[in-house]
């Protein structure tokens, strides 16, 4: 096999780091098992990998803590957080813009604005109570009203992506529709009453518990579509870091990747932020966290590393939303931006200039 | 008009930017007819804005063209698949590569992505083909580099090994020298020149650099002011005044006799200027720059002769008068200009 011609071509620095791939899972691993051995009720480690294995716990409340509560959370943060890490990628590579994360075309805000039509109307409409009372039935409504709201400024931004050929254009106009998208929320929420508002201002904190177990595959399957198809355009990809002309020289469809770059971070900006609300920062930190730490701009090292970082950042920021030791839960998303800012603005510093990790 | 081995070659094209609206259609240049055909470095120049960038991209489907076709190997380009002319023309644009954390070697593998499944994986022929790129380029010393951390010059050698990597019977270059120092510019127009001999390529590149382009194209494509593409051998072009009509300025004209651009207006009286040809150029350039014309045929009063003295050279301005020698061209123009202050 290689032989001689192995003596001629010189082995070539790539940016596949196995060493640190396998780090990354067992950080991963570890968090999961910290994840779910935390909470307001203590449950020893036993008892958790016993559960784990398909075996019994000494309680049953036990039992049902970790398989309808913590199990479910700690795969939503995994989801969520990779899912969102991708989105940020593909955004950044596809605008050529350090500061662009997935809910960068106005996706997050189309969400809000679906979750704020049905909390927000509910009441003028029918009542809060009547969605409420439904509780199971009513959390579908939420998600179902997030994806639309998702969906129909994704169609937007297609139908534009179509007409508008240039990048910077689209970014801005993304911007824009997001801003627009917000003015009409706080409009509806200005005119709403207050009880209502803490309802939907809840929502907005977001968070990685309100999934439950029978409703997480449907998170489940939008993160593997939207992930997979990102998967699939890293050659695109790879060539859109020298820019559209280039890209298209090289023989790549600008155009075509262009609208499934979109489709993927819609599934997966939406798709994260119907069932946990909208959790900032992670989209935008964790692809120039990974960036750092691999060494390449090579998306098809890129993507899965940025997947497992993701995942675990989210971890660990659930970890310590968590608060060990005490019975409080703080808000998701202020925990990433908390936690996420600090690390983002210490990489940069030490890389001396984004451009150079970017 | 041989069409044989042509591998681009257009018909009646018209470039520009399509108009919007009301706005009618901005025609760059109109009923442009040339071909590029493999084993000859093409350059292309014309003014500032005359549509050299257009012209480049359209030829590789960059741009749409207003009117008329490109042909591809006889084949129109709206005919073909984006992924078929990436395997026949590549392309070195000035578009600013601003990436980093990406080796040299990662860059030039790029340049296989029409060839490459959809994963991009380079398999062994993949990396033959990258290995020889690099090797012709002349960038084994910064392979592993990363792609940031390299000069203009360098980065311009990467971008032609990856579009040397792409493999294509035809590369198109915009601008390849601007930004580079003179060492680099000669060695980058030696490298295209060696690639098409060697290759068998069609290289067109479009240039700022006239002296360059004359002395390195095989073949001229001219854009005059009035956006008509003008072609031939660089020599007849110049000989036959068009390449100094494309170019002509008030204050700038070009010297057939040197084939260069002179930059100052003569505003003294006429030399006449004799003796080897060394010191005969250096003291012509010299004479040239105080505003001195200089003259080929004798008659006129001042006669300066420049010669070879043993390992040195001697100037001498040779007047009915007198006769003074010189050893500096410093010294003589200071006698020329005393000449000068002189009454007539």
């Amino acid at each position: 096999m290689a032989n001689e011609t192995a003596d001629i071509t010189p082995k070539h620095k790539t940016g596949i780091r196995p060493l640190y791939f396998g780090l990354l899972i067992v950080i991963l691993l570890v968090l999961l098992l910290v994840n779910l051995v935390l909470g307001s009720v203590d449950i020893p480690l036993g008892d958790i990998v016993q559960i784990l294995v398909g075996g019994e716990a000494a309680s049953e409340v036990w039992n049902k803590i970790i398989i309808n509560i913590r199990i479910p959370r700690a795969i939503t943060a995994v989801l969520a957080g990779s899912a969102l890490s991708i989105g940020g990628l593909l955004m950044q590579t596809l605008f050529r813009n350090p500061l662009a994360g997935p809910s960068v075309l106005g996706i997050t805000a189309g969400a809000s604005l679906g979750v704020a039509i049905v909390m927000l109307a509910g009441g003028t409409i029918t009542s809060i109570f009547a969605i409420q009372q439904l509780s199971a039935f009513g959390s579908w409504i939420i998600v179902i009203a997030a994806s639309l709201g998702s969906a129909a400024v994704l169609l937007l931004i297609l139908l534009i992506s179509i007409k508008v050929r240039d990048n910077v254009t689209l970014l801005i106009i993304g911007l824009m529709i997001g801003n627009l998208t917000i003015a009409l929320v706080s409009i509806w929420q200005y005119f709403s009453r207050p009880e209502q508002i803490q309802d939907y201002l809840i929502w907005t904190f977001g968070s990685l518990g309100g999934v439950p177990l029978d409703q997480l595959w449907i998170l489940a399957v939008v993160a593997f579509v939207g992930i997979g198809i990102a998967m699939a355009l890293s050659k695109p990809l790879n060539g859109l870091l020298l820019g559209e002309n280039y890209a298209r020289s090289m023989g790549l469809s600008v155009s075509g990747s262009r609208i499934w770059i979109i489709v993927s971070t819609s599934l997966l900006a939406g798709g994260i932020t119907a069932f946990c609300g909208p959790i900032g920062f992670v989209g935008i930190a964790v692809p120039h966290l990974t960036r750092s730490l691999m060494g390449t701009n090579d998306h098809r090292v890129l993507i899965p590393a940025t997947l497992l970082m993701g995942a675990i950042l989210l971890l660990g920021c659930d970890i310590i939303a968590q608060v060990p030791g005490s019975t409080t839960t703080l808000p998701i998303s202020a925990v990433t931006s908390m936690v996420g800012s600090p690390v983002v603005i210490w990489v940069i510093i030490q890389r001396k200039n984004l451009q150079a990790s970017f | 008009m041989s069409k044989q081995s042509s591998i681009i070659s257009t018909n009646e094209l018209d470039i520009g930017f399509p108009g919007k609206g009301r706005k009618s259609a901005t025609v760059v240049a109109s009923d442009i007819n040339v071909a590029l055909h493999g084993g000859e470095v093409v350059c292309l120049l014309g003014p500032n804005g005359s549509g050299k960038s257009t012209l480049i991209r359209t030829l590789a489907n960059l741009h749409n063209p207003l009117d008329g076709d490109v042909l591809l190997n006889g084949k129109n380009l709206n005919q073909l698949a984006v992924k078929e002319i990436a395997q026949k023309v590549s392309t070195v644009l000035t578009d600013r590569i601003t990436i980093g954390n990406i080796s040299v070697y990662e860059l030039v593998a790029f340049g296989r992505s029409p060839y490459t499944g959809w994963f991009g994986s380079l398999n062994k022929k993949d990396e033959e083909i990258v290995e020889w790129a690099i090797a012709s380029a002349g960038i084994e010393q910064f392979v592993d580099r990363d792609v940031l951390h390299l000069s203009d010059g360098e980065r311009q050698k990467v971008m032609i090994a990856r579009a040397l990597a792409q493999d294509t019977s035809a590369v198109l270059l915009d601008e390849p020298t601007a930004h580079l120092d003179l060492p680099n510019r000669v060695e980058i127009i030696r490298l295209l020149r060696k690639l098409t001999h060697d290759t068998q390529k069609g290289i067109l590149l479009s240039t700022h650099e006239l002296d360059l382009a004359l002395k390195a194209a095989d073949s001229l494509w001219l854009i005059n002011r009035e956006g008509e593409v003008i072609t031939g051998t660089p020599e007849d072009l110049v000989l036959d005044g068009t390449f100094e009509s494309v170019f002509e300025k008030d204050s700038f004209d070009f010297d057939r006799s040197t084939g260069s651009f002179t930059l100052h207006n003569p505003n003294k009286e006429a030399v006449y200027l004799t003796g080897d040809a060394v010191p005969v150029f250096w003291t012509r350039r010299a004479l040239e720059r105080e505003g001195y014309k200089v003259v080929e045929n004798n008659g006129t009063a001042l006669q300066v002769e420049a010669r070879t003295k043993q390992e040195a050279f001697e100037w001498e301005i040779i007047s009915k008068e007198n006769k003074n020698c010189f050893t500096s061209i410093k010294e003589l123009l200071k006698a020329l200009k005393k000449n000068q202050k002189l009454p007539q």
